[in-house]
């Protein structure tokens, strides 16, 4: 249990190395939600293989399917990212105080050192 | 991949700032988010020595962190692992992300550069580089927090 969050990341990342899923996140974004024929009209690739690429973002919970009648319909699925972001923000939190510290110290250090060099 | 990337522009030639993370009396200066003591700095400097780091914060807890030294260029560069051995996230026991400082000399001293990025699977870190698309900045922007400014999302 203890990496249940950090498989899921690795599987966000996994996922979103590949362009072709970049694209279709990207197109995810900006129409909200879009059926599968028409994502896979953009690329040089076939039904079959855009597919596939979809069972990975959904495995990876970027993405969600529903299917009404013969039309699967795709939506984004922001949580995933969302704790990419979490990771972030924590380590900014520590190491944007911590900086601003060492700032502090090391232009003191420059201080006395020019002090010295008088 | 994800990674954290923070910029200091600091009135303090490289070798101060190089010292400042590489010595105990360094580290113990300023290391950790709030104004609460760093406990010990065991700092092996050399490429395959280890660092340990432990403080304390305001509110009492502990917390410390071990890595290895992966690059060590003096005043220019300093690479090493990184992982919580004591009271960090619960989500991140045994995990090991990578830190990077470079000391690169300004005009009014050192411009630092830390980069903290996440290692996963050996998948993410083939994509380490390669470079993620306007996609993901797309999306990262779409959930932007307040202090985006200094985050860096990027393979």
């Amino acid at each position: 249990m203890v990496n249940h969050r950090s498989d899921h990341l690795d599987r966000t990342f996994a996922a979103l190395g590949d362009p072709t899923r970049r694209a279709i996140l990207a197109r995810l974004e900006r129409e909200e939600s879009a059926s599968v024929s028409d994502l896979s009209k953009p690329f040089a690739i076939k039904l079959p293989a855009v597919m596939k690429h979809l069972d990975v973002l959904d495995e990876a919970r970027l993405i969600v399917r529903s299917k009404r009648g013969r039309t699967v319909t795709v939506r984004l699925r922001p949580e995933p990212i969302r704790q990419a972001m979490d990771w972030l923000s924590r380590y900014e939190r520590f190491w944007s105080k911590s900086l601003d510290r060492l700032a502090a110290y090391a232009e003191r250090k420059e201080a006395e050192a020019r002090r010295r060099e008088r | 991949m994800t990674s954290l990337r923070l910029v200091r522009q600091i009135r303090a030639r490289p070798s101060i700032v190089f010292e400042a993370l590489t010595t105990p009396e360094g580290i113990t200066s300023w290391w950790g988010p709030d104004a609460g003591p760093v406990l010990f700095a065991d700092l092996d400097v050399r490429v395959g020595g280890r660092f340990k780091v432990r403080f304390r914060m305001l509110d009492g807890s502990e917390h410390e962190s071990t890595g290895e030294y992966l690059e060590v260029a003096p005043h220019k560069r300093l690479v090493m692992s990184w992982q919580w051995t004591l009271g960090g996230e619960p989500d991140e026991a045994g995990n090991v992300s990578r830190l990077e400082f470079h000391f690169d000399p300004i005009d009014i001293g050192t411009q630092l550069t830390l980069t903290h990025a996440q290692l996963t699977t050996e998948t993410s870190r083939e994509s380490h580089g390669r470079g993620w698309t306007g996609a993901l900045d797309k999306l990262t922007r779409r959930f932007a927090l307040a202090s985006a400014g200094d985050l860096d999302v990027r393979a």
